[in-house]
């Protein structure tokens, strides 16, 4: 089993992220389970959501303390959250910044890759909607699910143009976050 | 049927929509809120033909409902914590009137201090209500749980309302694996409400709920003791068609026993039983016994399940307070007493106000109490406890 804990600003879309990820990966055949973290959500103030993936079903109902994978929406959360808390040193953190990985000294033994998705958003949604994105950026990153069930999720969930846009954006990400 | 990945709440309106229910009276409260939401949208989008009312609170929602199911037809609600504890006075006018109300209580703490998150105590504190009490492990079960609380509560051998208990946020706001009925097969397993027992008819004048002077009132409380009693059988049987039918089995519908064969068993109610499993998975000397039939207690399958082990250790998410205890533990000490050989008995009260219940908490109450007997423990909430 993986567990992926994303961190984002109330409104960013974490736990639509985390939800999407968990649909895709029921796609590729895998059971999975996805929730935010149980609190009261402001727009703006700091949010976690998760979500877990397993080739066999799910019955633990504890929270994420020890993700595999963290996924980070906004830079401007390293300065307030320990995003890297109880990460696998195997896993790795995935941040949405303009930043090197040797730029942002985050404590954790874990690999750590930057993408640069709010541009990326913004070039090709027209709108700083990372969340999207961000699930290519997983999915190029580790494989655990295949970037094929996240755009069916997002076609499904966001039909026509806008749709459209998020998938151009996600593969973007897919690809640029192997370089 | 239909495989989806969604929130326990929209799982929930799925199930009550394939009810068909006439009446939905509603009043949001975190964190049963999404299944008015979701269900108010099938409204909207003309899937869901049901008069949808929107109450000025949860004393109202249950009037509602009350006034609804008076009148001979399917009717649902759906709260949690102070909603339930709003609704007090009218569950028991519920019960009495012998009305088969089905609602989905998202399981959260009691104020004061205010709290949204998880315990049970809120339908703990309506155990000697009347009302049947059904605790769910998964989102599948709440689906499946649904449908059958229908059938039983209508069923002319009960005649009482079901509440459905799915844990706040642990379900009611988690996103996994649901197998969802076709119309279909709901129909065919549930089929329309069609009252034989009294009901408002302005054809066929009569009164329900009335005042009664104090014989026929004891009359009515044993006759409806003996209904909340017969029930039992009902539960299991609707279970077991259910069953049948569509192939999900959630132990024998009162219980479920996973790998109870050990010398020591934990017995709980509702989600954390999941977490729990995946400690029995990983130890050999403790097994699960699930009380998915609160009320009606199952004393007799409870006993059966019991007996020869060496200790049991109750774990529970309410406290009885006064009695230092989970109200749940009494009853299991009561069930034990008319066991010859009795085993040891612990309580452990934990997840209150939405604490985690972790795997190390879990091997860690195991641990100490496998010895202990009599020992009440109540947790902090720390991961590591």
């Amino acid at each position: 089993m993986i567990q992926v804990r994303w961190h984002g600003r109330g409104g960013q879309g974490a736990v639509t992220a985390a939800e999407v990820l968990a649909v895709a990966a029921s796609k590729d055949g895998k059971w999975c389970q996805a929730f935010p973290f149980f609190g009261v959500e402001r727009r703006g103030a700091p949010v976690m959501a998760f979500t877990r993936i397993s080739d066999e079903y799910i019955r633990i109902r504890q929270q994420v303390y020890k993700p595999d994978y963290v996924i980070v929406l906004d830079p401007t959360l390293l300065e307030v959250v320990n995003v890297t808390d109880g990460l696998n040193p195997e896993g790795m953190a995935i941040i949405n910044t303009t930043k090197k990985p040797d730029e942002i000294a985050l404590d954790t033994q874990a690999e750590v890759r930057t993408i640069d998705a709010t541009t990326i958003a913004l070039e090709e949604i027209g709108k700083p909607f990372v969340n999207t994105p961000m699930l290519g950026a997983f999915c190029g990153a580790t494989g655990h699910v295949s970037v094929e069930s996240v755009v069916e999720t997002i076609k499904e969930r966001y039909p026509g143009e806008i749709g459209e846009k998020n998938v151009k954006a996600i593969m973007r990400c897919y690809e640029e976050v192997k370089k | 049927m239909t495989t989806r990945v969604i929130e326990g709440s929209q799982a929930a309106a799925h199930a009550v929509a394939l009810c068909k229910p006439k009446v939905c009276a509603m009043y949001p409260i975190t964190p049963s809120t999404h299944i008015p939401e979701e269900l108010s949208k099938f409204v909207a989008d003309g899937k869901f033909d049901t008069s949808f009312i929107r109450v000025e609170s949860e004393f109202a929602a249950m009037s509602a409902c009350v006034g609804a199911s008076a009148t001979g037809v399917r009717a649902f609600t759906a709260t949690a914590s102070q909603g339930v504890a709003l609704m007090h006075e009218v569950l028991y006018a519920a019960a009495g009137m012998r009305l088969p109300i089905v609602m989905v209580v998202a399981n959260r703490a009691l104020s004061a201090p205010i709290n949204i998150w998880n315990d049970h105590q809120d339908t703990i504190a309506e155990r000697d209500s009347g009302w049947l009490q059904l605790f769910c492990e998964t989102n599948q079960e709440v689906v499946d749980t649904i449908i059958q609380a229908y059938r039983i509560a209508e069923d002319e051998r009960v005649l009482l309302p079901v509440m459905v208990n799915m844990d706040g946020f642990t379900l009611t706001h988690t996103y996994e694996k649901v197998d969802i009925p076709s119309q279909e097969e709901v129909d065919a397993f549930l089929p329309e409400y069609n009252p034989k027992h009294a009901y408002l008819d302005p054809e066929r004048p009569v009164t329900q709920g009335p005042f009664a002077f104090p014989k026929p009132y004891a009359a009515l409380r044993i006759a409806l003791n003996e209904a909340v009693n017969n029930s039992k059988d009902v539960v299991k049987e609707i279970h077991d068609k259910y069953a049948e039918k569509f192939g999900r089995r959630y132990g024998n519908g009162l219980i479920e026993e996973y790998k109870n064969d050990r010398p020591i068993s934990i017995v709980a109610m509702g989600s954390v039983c999941g977490t729990i499993k995946g400690v029995v998975d990983q130890r050999d000397d403790v097994g699960l016994l699930r009380v998915r039939c609160y009320r009606p207690f199952p004393k007799e399958e409870i006993k059966k399940a019991l007996e020869g082990k060496e200790t049991v250790i109750v774990f529970e998410k309410n406290v009885a307070l006064g009695m230092n205890s989970g109200a749940m533990y009494s009853e299991i000490k009561d069930v034990l007493y008319e066991l010859e050989k009795r085993p040891k008995i612990n309580n452990v009260i934990g997840g209150l106000g939405g604490t985690d219940v972790t795997m190390q908490n879990i091997n860690n109450f195991v641990d100490r109490l496998k010895e202990a007997d009599g020992k009440v423990e109540l947790l902090r909430g720390d991961p590591n406890e």
